[in-house]
């Protein structure tokens, strides 16, 4: 083009701002960011200053430096860091895993409209409401040495003695399972209504059985959404705390990480211990996270066709 | 190349909760034929091809294709292939993916498997989109995967439910005569729905109009047009005008119809009518001419559309009837006509619409030219 082109009026501020997405509407940020910072970023960072100024305590004497806590925890025989650190993921990964897995069938059943839906849903996600220490209290009776389990089991000869199903990995690892599998099939049965069912309708008329049905077109698509309720549900596991103390054995194969930090400040009064061994929680459950993300984005991750 | 000679519906119903969504469906489905369900949304006509594709089961009846059954196959074993409305492509795969879906669930080998879809994609004209994902195409590129992959397995049947509505105008009118030269060129049998009367005239040997699950009338694309079994038919046949009036003698097949400030002389070609009897007359707009003739009658224009090769005329009647018609010049609004009609093109129906066809039909009035 050529001949005279005309300055462009420059907008008002007010209007530039606004394009940025800056107006009047951003004040309703300031609650949310102010309690953000007051309860988790200043406690945080407390935290982790505490956690790098070491005590300097009995417990941890022998250490010295800006991270002795952290040299204690792993480096100290009763702290056991790798050790602890192990035991817990052992817990969470596999409680985590199997309730993701254990999603999905009990989700894909009830996607469709049945009679009683409403009421098999509220059976399954009300373990969601009862807190740790009651689903403790009914593990306790339900499968303790005396519980229904062993009763009826030697009842009908299966066993001789009664199992130990409690007060060992196994006592914690289905109190996980009861309260991380609400959450678990919450967010997969979410995910899954995102999915169009007419792409499995398509794909039984191009020739597809259930299991091509379902590993070539719903797992893929469905994937994402996992490794997220993954996620979800590990973080919540590997923070296991009561139920390790009442079902589990806290002395010994239950001996999670977050007894241990308990330990250190309710115990050893060592705030700094306690401090350094949450930021190795912390990390533990990053790095988990960042490697299930990692993998996640390399799947399709667009529209999935549904409502969703 | 036609896989079977004869899929026979026999009085295929679907019911859902108790609530009849298609009743009593029966026809014979030949090779090779293009077969359109016609109605408004929730006449059954999508009913009717979710039976066909396995993916309803039925309430009564069968279906069998050379008296074999297949009502009883799951969809993954009948060997159909379908378009679905909003194309159902799998949005992870690439369109070669999608298209080599159903070979590779047919166990294709691998260079056939690229050579076919390679062919399918050129049939649709996408060949430099098979590397592209469904989310990265237009909807009519999207719609012309889908079809793609509903013809690569050469299936014994192509269903196709309202494939076009998703689409604009212009590329609907395209699309149309594509999906029509496939069939033909690849020897398909297609069983096509639509709510649209013109593209199921156009596009399919037969026709199926339905209406609240019950088949009205099954014939070729003239029969329907020009004779329609009842003004519910009329109606999706383009008789736009239908006009509530009576009838005031009756002469065999020669019926005068008065009403709306209007007296005609009209045929009843599917039924039997006497006189004072509630009727409806219907009547194409393009049957309606300006000028003396026969059932010569008044009205004054109230709206006159331009259409490019003429005008669209609204007049009303002394009684307020608003009479459709064509003209090939404008008439200004106010203006009194007069309007004549051939009476062989006053078709008149009982009042109610499931009053069964009596009489001698078949003496169906000639086509206008």
């Amino acid at each position: 083009m050529s001949g005279t082109v005309a300055t462009p009026v420059r907008p008002s501020l007010a209007h530039r701002l606004a394009e940025r997405g800056i107006d009047r509407t951003l004040w309703l940020v300031v609650p949310g960011a102010v309690f953000i910072v007051a309860f988790f970023v200043y406690p945080f960072l407390y935290g982790l200053s505490l956690s790098l100024t070491p005590s300097g305590g009995d417990t941890c004497g022998a250490y010295s430096g800006v991270l002795a806590s952290y040299h204690c925890f792993f480096a100290d025989p009763f702290q056991d860091g790798w050790g602890t650190i192990g035991k817990t993921l052992r817990l969470a990964l596999p409680a985590a895993l199997f309730n993701v897995v254990a999603s999905i069938p009990i989700a894909y059943q009830l996607r469709g409209k049945f009679r009683g839906k409403r009421f098999l849903q509220t059976m399954l996600v009300v373990p969601i409401s009862l807190g740790t220490v009651l689903v403790a209290a009914g593990l306790l009776n339900f499968a303790g040495r005396s519980g229904w389990i062993n009763r009826f089991l030697l009842l009908i000869h299966v066993i001789h003695k009664p199992l130990a199903l409690v007060n060992n990995y196994w006592g914690v690892l289905f109190s996980l399972i009861i309260t991380g599998f609400p959450f678990a099939f919450l967010l997969v049965s979410s995910y899954l209504s995102g999915i169009d069912p007419s792409l499995e309708q398509a794909a039984a008329l191009m020739g597809a059985g259930w299991w091509q049905r379902f590993s070539r077109v719903l797992l893929p698509l469905l994937a994402p959404g996992l490794a997220t309720t993954f996620m979800l549900t590990f973080v919540l596991a590997f923070s296991v705390f009561p139920s390790a103390t009442l079902v589990g054995n806290p002395a010994g194969s239950t001996r999670v990480i977050a007894l241990v930090a308990y330990q250190a400040y309710a115990e050893k009064f060592d705030y700094s211990l306690a401090s350094a061994i949450a930021i190795v929680m912390g990390l533990v459950e990053l790095l988990v996270v960042g490697l299930v993300a990692v993998w996640r984005s390399t799947l399709y991750r667009g529209s999935t066709g549904g409502k969703g | 190349m036609v896989a079977f000679n004869t899929l026979t519906l026999d009085h295929v119903g679907r019911s859902f909760g108790g609530q009849a969504a298609l009743v009593d469906l029966t026809m014979d489905i030949h090779g090779g034929e293009f077969i359109a369900l016609l109605g408004p949304s929730g006449c059954g006509k999508t009913t009717a091809l979710n039976c066909l594709a396995g993916l309803l089961p039925l309430t009564t009846g069968d279906i069998r294709i050379d008296d074999q059954r297949v009502d009883t196959l799951p969809p993954e074993k009948r060997d159909f292939g379908m378009v679905f409305q909003n194309y159902a492509l799998f949005p992870h795969m690439s369109v070669a993916k999608n298209v080599s879906f159903g070979l590779q669930m047919r166990h294709v080998g691998k260079d056939a498997m690229r050579t076919r879809v390679a062919e399918a994609l050129a049939m649709v004209k996408l060949t430099d989109y098979a590397a592209r994902l469904p989310g990265q195409l237009s909807g009519g590129q999207q719609q012309r995967v889908a079809i793609a992959r509903a013809i690569v397995t050469e299936p014994r049947l192509v269903l196709m439910d309202e494939p076009l509505s998703n689409l604009d105008a212009k590329l609907r009118l395209d699309m149309r005569g594509e999906i029509r030269r496939l069939h033909q060129s690849l020897g398909l049998t297609t069983v096509y729905v639509t709510h649209d009367q013109e593209e199921a005239l156009s596009m399919a040997d037969r026709l199926v109009v339905l209406r609240l699950g019950h088949v009205q009338q099954i014939g070729k694309p003239t029969e329907l047009h020009s004779n329609p079994v009842n003004y519910y038919v009329a109606d999706f046949m383009g008789y736009r005008n239908l006009l509530d009036m009576r009838s005031t003698r009756a002469d065999g097949r020669a019926i005068t119809v008065a009403g709306v400030g209007i007296e005609l002389g009209g045929v009843a070609s599917h039924h039997t009518i006497a006189a004072d009897e509630d009727v409806v007359a219907a009547i194409r707009p393009e049957d309606i001419r300006v000028g003396t003739g026969p059932n010569a009658f008044t009205a004054t224009v109230e709206v006159a559309e331009y259409r490019g090769s003429g005008y669209a005329i609204d007049a009303v009647t002394s009684t307020g009837q608003t009479i459709h018609l064509l003209s090939g010049e404008s008439h200004p609004v106010g203006a009194a006509l007069t309007l004549t009609v051939r009476p062989e093109r006053v078709l008149v129906y009982p009042k109610d619409p499931d009053v069964p066809v009596g009489g001698a039909a078949g003496a169906a009035p000639e086509v206008a030219p």
